[in-house]
Formats: structure tokens, sequence, C-alpha cells
């Protein structure tokens, strides 16, 4: 474990700190409700460094200027709430495509439409894994607790900049806004942790920003270094330029899918609380699992032996690991703050639809009685 | 001797999307000298374009280049000179792409006033799409989308930009080359956003049913509604009706430039001046 240091915060707040720590520079959004915070922490935060933070004037281009600045080589962020991440799904499968580095934060809030603007939903884990036509594989974190807001933003940066492409960091109003003492890495351990995006220093009439093999994600330079080259969010040969070329379409798409899913193993993370005896299987994420957590205490000291598998990356799914634990478990339970999005992703990961569900859209969070009283159900 | 373009152009991408005879090559041509007058290093550029004929531009010219999404280039162009104020940034818009899709993003771009310039491509339709009606298509015209005639309301994507607060804004047309070239040179000094609305032919999906199916035929009607700026102020309102101005229509060189007062921002969160207020402004409200 790496030294750490005790923060009195809120979540949104310890996402923006954690994204500075991480070595952003440039912050670029637009006011919504309940994620604002993190660009008022931002907009202190990245003057001081010699960085940058611009409210522009919509989501569309909030996105849109950060995406610009991440293809200058900086490393970037937006946060927003599912309506903002609405109206920057275009960009953001633009991103995909020219395989720009970007942390995307969705402080999750009741949907659809306006829905419930300063109340909790897990509404938005469907939208994180497809927000933009077309196809590409998302990478999607959630913190599942307050030190989570910070570490996560922080993972999120580096595996941006590993796998070259936006990468979601989803909190939700509760967790955005819940206020206390978090035990977080120091920011040496964060910066020593920091591993930037590759880059290729050979002659510039030798660069290939696009030629990476099949299982990689591009290798693109900083602007203005000498090696001028050309994003678009057309289908692209190896050059970075246009093409229809039927080979190096199919190869393009493929390969946005392979760079992702050959290496889930530096992706995944999940947590197991009090899995090994348990009887009962609560699958559950973010700020829902704090609720499933202290009624898995509660229901133990009455005899009932229940614990949780939490996935702390829901996009790549921890597939494997759920279909071991769905061989394992004869009872399993989903517990999430929407109408069971991520329930399709366990009955498919475990090859079951017999799994029990507790779902909740009224914009209240869970408390642990919701949860003790749907598990003797079972 | 002549000018040599290939020294900024990717030439192995040529030849042009463009049909032939399209205004986008002069444009093109004329933007390559004014970069060549102003001595930008290839490396310290960088030209943002959107979807649309004009959206290829982009791809033509040995800078760093990126092509987005529609109507997105002033935002996009905003994070790169904002996370690199010492660079040069151009963007290269269409009249549908700037003005319709990405209207809110010009508006902002003009207000904001980051050194950076737009030129917008007007060929009052979507070329690229085969005719459909834009916001300069003139009231009255065929288009695939309106056959009937389009009753659309047009409008003068200057006033736009006066109004929005553009600190430079100003206009010429395929028909004047060599003006443009210095126009947009001019455009580029500028020390602020420049806004150039630089008037092209589409004789192939703006004339053809229009009575203008060949270049020469657009190109004259371009001429015909276009007049100097000195020639024009000099006219009735009534006079002025139908025309477009040409030249330079705005300077403000009072106006302070985004990326300048950001760094005043730095230098208030760094503890090394006071915060901003309106006294740091020449106009109060």
């Amino acid at each position: 474990m790496s030294a750490t240091r005790e923060i009195i915060s809120s979540g949104n707040e310890l996402a923006a700190i954690a994204s500075v720590d991480a070595g952003c520079m440039f912050f670029a959004g637009y006011p919504l409700t309940p994620s604002s915070e993190i660009m008022h922490v931002a907009s202190d935060l990245l003057p001081k460094i010699g960085g940058a933070a611009i409210q522009m004037e919509d989501e569309i281009a909030g996105v849109a200027a950060a995406i610009g600045a991440g293809m200058s080589g900086v490393r970037t962020l937006t946060a927003t709430s599912g309506p903002g991440i609405s109206l920057k799904a275009e960009n953001l499968g633009l991103a995909q495509m020219c395989e720009v580095p970007l942390v995307v934060i969705n402080v999750m809030r009741g949907g659809p439409s306006t829905g419930l603007p300063t109340r909790v939903s897990q509404g938005d884990v469907a939208q994180a894994k497809n927000p933009s036509h077309g196809d590409y594989k998302s990478i999607t974190v959630c913190a599942g607790n307050l030190a989570e807001c910070y570490t996560e933003t922080v993972r999120a940066f580096n595996l941006a900049d590993r796998f070259m492409q936006p990468v979601f960091v989803l909190l939700d109003e509760t967790i955005g806004h819940m206020h206390a003492k978090a035990e977080i890495p120091t920011v040496e351990a964060v910066k020593a942790g920091i591993v930037p995006r590759k880059t290729f220093d050979g002659p510039a009439d030798e660069y290939l920003p696009y030629g990476a093999e099949q299982d990689q994600p591009a290798v693109l330079n900083p602007m203005f270094t000498g090696y001028r080259y050309h994003y678009t969010g057309l289908h692209h040969d190896a050059s970075g330029f246009p093409t229809e070329e039927i080979e190096t379409c199919r190869k393009l798409i493929d390969r946005l899918f392979q760079k992702v899913e050959k290496y889930t193993d530096e992706i995944e993370s999940n947590e197991e609380y009090m899995v090994d005896d348990a009887d009962i299987l609560i699958i559950g994420y973010g700020s829902a699992s704090l609720a499933i957590k202290e009624a898995i205490n509660m229901l133990r000291k009455e005899g009932i032996k229940v614990g949780m598998f939490r996935p702390i990356t829901l996009w790549p799914s921890p597939e494997a690991r759920m279909h071991e634990l769905g061989q394992k478990f004869d009872k399993v339970l989903s517990v999430e703050l929407n109408q069971g999005q991520y329930l399709e992703e366990v009955q498919r990961s475990m090859g079951r639809l017999d799994i029990a569900k507790l779902t909740k859209t009224n914009g209240r969070p869970f408390s642990p009685s919701d949860i003790i009283e749907k598990v003797k159900e079972l | 001797m002549a000018f040599n373009y290939d020294n900024y152009l990717r030439t192995e991408k040529m030849p042009t999307l463009w049909c032939w005879g399209c205004g986008d090559g002069v444009i093109l041509k004329a933007f390559i000298r004014a970069v060549e007058k102003i001595g930008w290093e290839k490396d310290d550029v960088c030209i943002v374009s959107g979807i649309g004929c004009s959206g290829r531009f982009s791809s033509y010219v040995d800078f760093n280049t990126v092509h987005t999404t529609h109507g997105r280039t002033i935002a996009f162009a905003t994070g790169i000179k904002l996370a690199n104020p010492d660079k040069h940034v151009v963007c290269v818009a269409g009249d549908g792409d700037g003005l319709a899709i990405g209207g809110n993003h010009t508006i902002h771009g003009c207000r904001r006033n980051i050194d950076m310039t737009m030129i917008l491509i007007n060929n009052f339709i979507y070329g690229l799409t085969n005719s459909q009606t834009s916001p300069t298509t003139p009231q009255g015209f065929w288009t695939v989308s309106q056959k009937a005639g389009n009753i659309d309301p047009t409008f003068d994507a200057c006033k736009l930009a006066e109004a929005a607060g553009a600190s430079f804004v100003g206009r010429e047309t395929v028909n004047s080359p060599k003006k443009m070239e210095k126009l947009m040179l001019q455009a580029m000094e500028h020390k602020g956003f420049s806004f150039l609305d630089i008037q092209s032919n589409c004789h192939i999906n703006l004339g053809r049913k229009n009575k203008m199916q060949s270049a020469m035929a657009n190109l004259d009607w371009i001429d015909s509604n276009t007049v100097s700026k000195k020639k024009y102020d000099a006219m009735s309102p009534e006079e002025q009706l139908n025309l477009f101005p040409t030249g330079i229509l705005k300077q403000d060189t009072e106006v302070r430039e985004y990326c300048e007062m950001y760094e005043e921002i730095k230098k208030v969160h760094q503890g090394e001046r006071k915060k901003i207020t309106q006294d740091d402004f020449a106009k109060k409200i």
C-alpha cells in the first residue's frame, strides 16, 4: 500500500483534486447539477498550476474543447451528468474514433430527460457503455466510496493514456455530494504512478499515428512537435487520412475493440466483500454498495450469510469472475438504482436469468433496510 | 518565379474532393500565400475544420490538422488554443457548418475573442450533401429540400459576427484572390478572434437549378452581390439592400484577447495579483 493522507472533502471535490494530482492540465465543461462542483474546483486549481479551465457555451462545446486539448497532447477532463453525456455523445464518438485520451466524469442524477436534477440514480450505466453511435469499446469505472472518487479518477487518467480513448468515471449524486473524511494516496504516490501516453520519437516521415498492431492503441504525438498529422472522425488508414478501403476499414474498428478486449486484466477492478463464506451473493456498485455493505453486516448478526461482489470497472464487465460466482451461488441478488441496467450484464455473464433484482428509480438512495427486506424474501 | 504551393500541400492527397471549378481551391491557395507571408512555421499551426466540402480543407494542408464533427470547429479549436496559447489556430467551416449546426459556437467564439481566425467558406448551399437549404441560401432559390422555392430568410454572417463581438470581421470572394489573401493576412495578424466570410461558388449544387450551371455564371452572381465597403458605405439603405460589403468590416484592437486575460487569471490564483474587477475593462456593462 502506498503512502496515504487523510482529507475531509466531497466526492466531486475529490474527483477534481485527483485530476490535477494525476497531471490533468485542462478542463472544459458546462454547468450541470449535480456535477458542477468539479468545474468549480478545477477552475481554482488548474490556473494555479499553469493549466486552464473554461466554461463553454454548451455541453457539446465543453467536451469538444476538452478533446481539442487532448489532441494537442495534454491530460484533459470534462465533467457533467447524464443530460450532458447525451449532448456530448457525438463528440465522444469522435474521441473514440480518433483515439484521444480524455476523462469524462458523470455524476449521475435521476432521468430520463431533466428527471431529478438534485437526486441520485445509477441510470446512466447503459449510456456509459455506448453513448455515441457506432462500434467501440467503453472503459467505465464507478466509484463506490469517497476515497474511490479520488483513486478511480486517477486510474481513469492512466487508463485513458494507456488505451488512448475516453474513460468514463461514474459518480452519483449521493457520492458526489457526500462530505466526509477520506483516506487517499499522497500526491507523490499518485505522481509516481503516472504513466504518460506512448509517443513516437523516430523521423517524422516514418511516423504512422494509426499504424499500431491490431491489439494496440494509436500512438499520437503531442501537436506542435514536428509530427504534423491528421485527425478525422472518418475511417482512416495508418497515416490518419480518410479511406474507404475495405480491409483498412475492417481492421480499424476491429482494433478499437481488440486494444481493449485483449487487455481487460489491466482494466478490471472489483471488490469482494464477505463472499467466501456467503450463502447469498449481492451484486451492486457505486453508492448503492454502501447500503449493501451495511445490510450485509446487519444480516450477518442475524446469522444470514450474505456477501457482495462489486465491480469497480463496469465496462468492460468482469464477465469471467461473474460467471464463476454465478456457478457458485444459488441465490444471487442484483441491486442498483435503475430498472436493472447492469442486471442484463450480470445475467449474460452468469449465463442464467434467475437473478433476483432490487431496483429503485425514485431519486432516493437505498437504505440498508430495503436490502435486508429483499434478502429475507429470497 | 511562380509561388511554390507544394511546400504547404499534402500533394499525395491530390486531387481534392472538390468539383472541377470549385472556388475552395482558390481559397486554399490564398490561405497558403497568406501563411507564407505571415511567416508561421508549419509545426506551429493547427487547422481545424468541420463537416462538408470545407471540412476537407484541413486534410490537404501540411500543418497539424483536425477534421472534427459538424459545426464544432471553434469549440475544438478553443481547447487546442487555450492549452497552447503560443500556437496559431485557424478554423475552416462552411455556411451550414458554422452558421446552422455550429451557430452557437460561432456566436460564443466571436464573443470570447480568443486569438484565432475563422474562415467561413460560404457557398450558400449544402454542397457535399447535394443542395439542401443553408442559412445563407437566398430566398426564392431552388434547393433539394425546398423545391418549391426557399422561404427561409437569409442571414448575413458578418453582421452576426460583429454583433456577437468578433474583434475583426471581413469579407471577400473567390473573384478576388489577391484581396482575399490580403484580408486573410490581416485577419491572422490581428490579435483576437477574426471572422472571415469568404464567398465561394458552387455551380454544381447551388447553380445547377438556379440558372448558374457554370462556374463563371456563379462567380458573376457573387460579383453582382458584392461591393467594396467604401462604396457600400456611400450608398443609400435602398441601394445596400441586396449587397454584401467586402473588405475589413470591423477591426477593434482595444478588446482584450482571451488567452492573455487568462494569463491574468493564472496570476490571481498564483497570488501574483489581485482579483480581476470591472476596473480592468474599458466597457463596464
